[in-house]
């Protein structure tokens, strides 16, 4: 179908302060598709997900990336959003003085043209809806932008921008640090209303637990800034019973971080 | 009369002020001397009391040092810079013409624009451009006033009021802010013209704020002006002066005094936007006092100037009295931003909160400079004091200074000062859900004033929004 978005990285090499983290990466996500990149502390996950929405801090020193055959490093943080990247944060910053509802509008309308922006009645009901399913307290739309807000809060927030922008692809960077169980299924449920074949979704994870209430379709394992292993739901399931010590030695990895070797 | 309209004075970095040669029919000599304060006197017909209140004023402006850190405890540290100013450059009085015949449509087409953006509403726009004959401001304005006379509610320029009500006059004028205070309030004593006088009677509450810009006759946008309230027991009222409209003028001083006495019971709220052309020295005396459970807020936004020193004060001097300045400075490229508050408690449990927050950019300086005292007599009372700067580049700089004075025991007083910067973080959080950097910045920065705009009249909020919007444009750096 020509509308399913598509995400291609190829070779992708990311340094911070010159030093490289992530080490040649090639992945494609498509439409109706979602990944899940899982791996152990300090192999280059969030760095992946950060550099993919242009965080200035993150230089990219080879490789590729395109959504929908668009030069995706070529674009400002905003541009690649308004080409419908969405990235959820571990740890979105806080704006004081800002509602989260007069943000989320201001984001919606950034999207659209002048003239074009969306209808104020239009947006709270969809507000109200999105926020029915997160299970979120309506006064959460006239607070300020994640100030004092819970982790669990803080997520549940990044979800609920998801849904009201409406991404082509999206990353959902360690969205279940710090969640309940409960918390935990509220969110997979609002990231499983957005399934279908306009929509594909980069999961980064450490444990499991996540992918038990969204199913990916495809799961990587990230070691030394890099995927080493990919394959289906079931290797989730292989990983959170055995560990990550039976891929290492498959592979001969003796130290999965890119902490130490410059 | 030949009608000359001129074009936008060239200033750098300041586009949207406007100024008009040739509105004046009367305009002193340049210098101060006694003839011209007399002069003042007699044109405005004014009685001998006041005459001689001017001249003793210029007696003490005389003996007065021009404020600095070798004479004066509060400029001792990092004081403004005022070597600049000359005294023998400025014109002290202007008298404008009653009716300029100026017509809407002779107003230059940049200046509607600019009004335009910054959502003025017609009515204002036009007396601002100096329309003053303006046929819908006087209906709204007549109407106000005559809803505000059945009420009992004095509200007039200051001129007439020293004309018409010399009883409060001389029992109210100069004594919350006497000449002596420091130069400038002697200077302004001189030669002060202009400014608002309003009473409000016993148990009085005025439910519409009262609005400066609706005074249309008289020199309301003054370099000297000169405003008195009362607010008698048990009432209320709201003042609000100036709009977001920059004010363009070829003097460089603009010296306000403004003395407000709250009696028992009674809240008085003094709301102020004002934008500066670059150009001006704004120094000005605000002075309270508040009696047994009275309320005095001051919400003071200042923008642009050469340089602005401004420290609404509220004098505690009833029991339970309470005291709240809120305040924004923003200071562009060349410009100081002195700015902060002064609260005093004399008596029992007073309370203050004093919530500062400025903006520096382009090179700017914003000081903090601020007063807590706490009296012998001032048992159980509470101060709370929070400045809050944002910084937008590395070449604008910002400074606190509070100064706390404490003759008592048992009371409580709290300082919290932050310095921030528009963080690489929040914008890219920001950015990341499509805003320009430029939204995204504005956007940081319309929350950090947030504390502010939601104090003022809905119509002045978004006026303030904005101007600080125009203000922020392209100054990411």
């Amino acid at each position: 179908m020509a509308n399913k978005p598509n995400l291609k990285i190829k070779d992708l090499h990311v340094a911070i302060d010159e030093k490289e983290i992530l080490k040649g990466v090639n992945l494609e996500i498509n439409g109706g598709e979602i990944h899940a990149i899982m791996g152990p502390n300090g192999t280059g996950k969030s760095t992946l997900a950060s550099a993919l929405m242009g965080h200035p801090r993150y230089e990219v020193s080879k490789g590729e990336a395109l959504l929908d055959q668009a030069d995706l490093l070529d674009m400002d943080v905003d541009e690649r959003a308004r080409a419908g990247l969405f990235l959820a944060m571990q740890y979105p910053s806080e704006v004081s003085g800002v509602t989260n509802s007069d943000f989320l509008r201001s984001a919606i309308n950034a999207k659209r043209d002048e003239g074009n922006e969306i209808s104020l009645m239009k947006f709270i009901r969809e507000m109200d809806k999105k926020m029915e399913l997160l299970e979120m307290d309506e006064k959460f739309a006239t607070r300020y932008l994640n100030e004092g807000f819970s982790g669990g809060e803080k997520k549940r927030n990044e979800i609920l921008q998801l849904m009201m922008l409406n991404p082509r692809i999206a990353i959902l960077d360690e969205i279940d640090s710090g969640l309940d169980i409960d918390a935990l299924k509220v969110v997979a449920a609002g990231v499983n209303a957005m399934r279908g074949d306009e929509f594909g979704a980069l999961i980064i994870t450490h444990y499991q637990r996540l992918l038990n209430y969204i199913k990916p379709d495809f799961v990587h394992v990230f070691m030394q800034g890099r995927i080493v292993k990919s394959g289906g739901p079931e290797l989730a399931e292989r990983l959170e019973a055995e560990g990550y010590d039976w891929v290492k030695e498959e592979l001969g990895i003796e130290d999965e971080t890119v902490g130490q070797q410059g | 009369m030949a009608k000359e309209i001129p074009n936008v004075p060239d200033i750098p970095d300041y586009q949207y002020g406007f100024h008009d040669k040739d509105v004046s029919v009367f305009r002193s000599k340049k210098g101060l001397n006694r003839q011209i304060v007399e002069e003042i006197s007699r044109m405005k017909g004014e009685p001998e009391w006041m005459l001689e209140f001017r001249l003793k004023s210029l007696e003490q402006f005389y003996k007065m040092p021009m404020p600095s850190s070798a004479n004066s405890k509060w400029f001792s540290l990092l004081p403004g810079n005022l070597d600049e100013l000359n005294f023998d450059d400025i014109t002290y009085y202007v008298k404008p013409s009653e009716r300029q015949g100026k017509t809407w449509e002779e107003v230059p087409d940049e200046i509607k624009q600019t009004f335009d953006k910054l959502g003025i509403p017609e009515a204002e726009q036009k007396f601002l451009a100096g329309v003053s004959a303006q046929y819908e401001s006087e209906v709204v304005y007549h109407n106000m006033q005559k809803e505000l006379e059945e009420q009992g509610v004095i509200f007039c320029d200051t001129d007439t009021a020293v004309r018409e009500y010399p009883e409060l006059m001389k029992e109210y004028f100069g004594t919350v802010v006497p000449p002596s205070d420091n130069k400038f309030a002697a200077l302004n004593s001189a030669v002060w013209s202009g400014g608002s006088f309003i009473y409000v009677p016993k148990g009085v509450k005025c439910d519409v704020p009262l609005q400066a810009y609706f005074r249309i006759n008289s020199e309301n946008m003054g370099q000297f002006e000169r405003t008195l309230i009362i607010a008698d027991e048990d009432s209320f009222v709201h003042y609000v002066e100036g709009c977001t409209a920059p004010v363009y003028s070829t003097n460089s001083l603009h010296s306000a005094v403004v003395e407000i006495v709250v009696r028992d019971n009674a809240r008085c709220r003094y709301t102020t936007i004002q934008n500066w052309a670059p150009n001006i020295y704004n120094l000005v005396t605000k002075r309270a006092v508040a009696d047994k459970g009275a309320h005095m807020e001051w919400v003071d936004g200042n923008i642009g100037s050469k340089l602005t020193m401004k420290y609404p004060a509220v004098v505690m001097r009833g029991e339970g009295a309470k005291a709240d300045v809120l305040s924004i400075a923003v200071a562009g490229k060349n410009q100081h931003q002195d700015a902060g508050a002064k609260v005093t408690a004399l008596a029992p449990n007073c309370t203050s909160t004093i919530i500062s927050k400025s903006i520096a950019k382009q090179g700017g300086k914003v000081t903090y400079r601020g007063l807590s005292s706490f009296g012998p007599k001032a048992d159980g009372s509470k101060a709370n004091v929070k400045c809050d700067t944002l910084i937008l580049d590395n070449e604008s700089t910002s400074d606190t200074i509070p100064y706390n004075e404490v003759k008592t025991d048992n009371v409580m007083l709290e300082h919290e000062a932050t310095v921030s910067k528009v963080s690489e973080d929040q914008l890219f959080y920001l950015m990341s859900r499509g805003l320009t950097e430029d939204e995204a910045t504005q956007m940081i920065i319309m929350g950090f004033i947030e504390p502010f705009t939601k104090e003022l009249p809905m119509e002045y909020a978004v006026e303030m929004n904005r101007l600080i919007k125009f203000e922020m444009e392209g100054s990411i750096g």
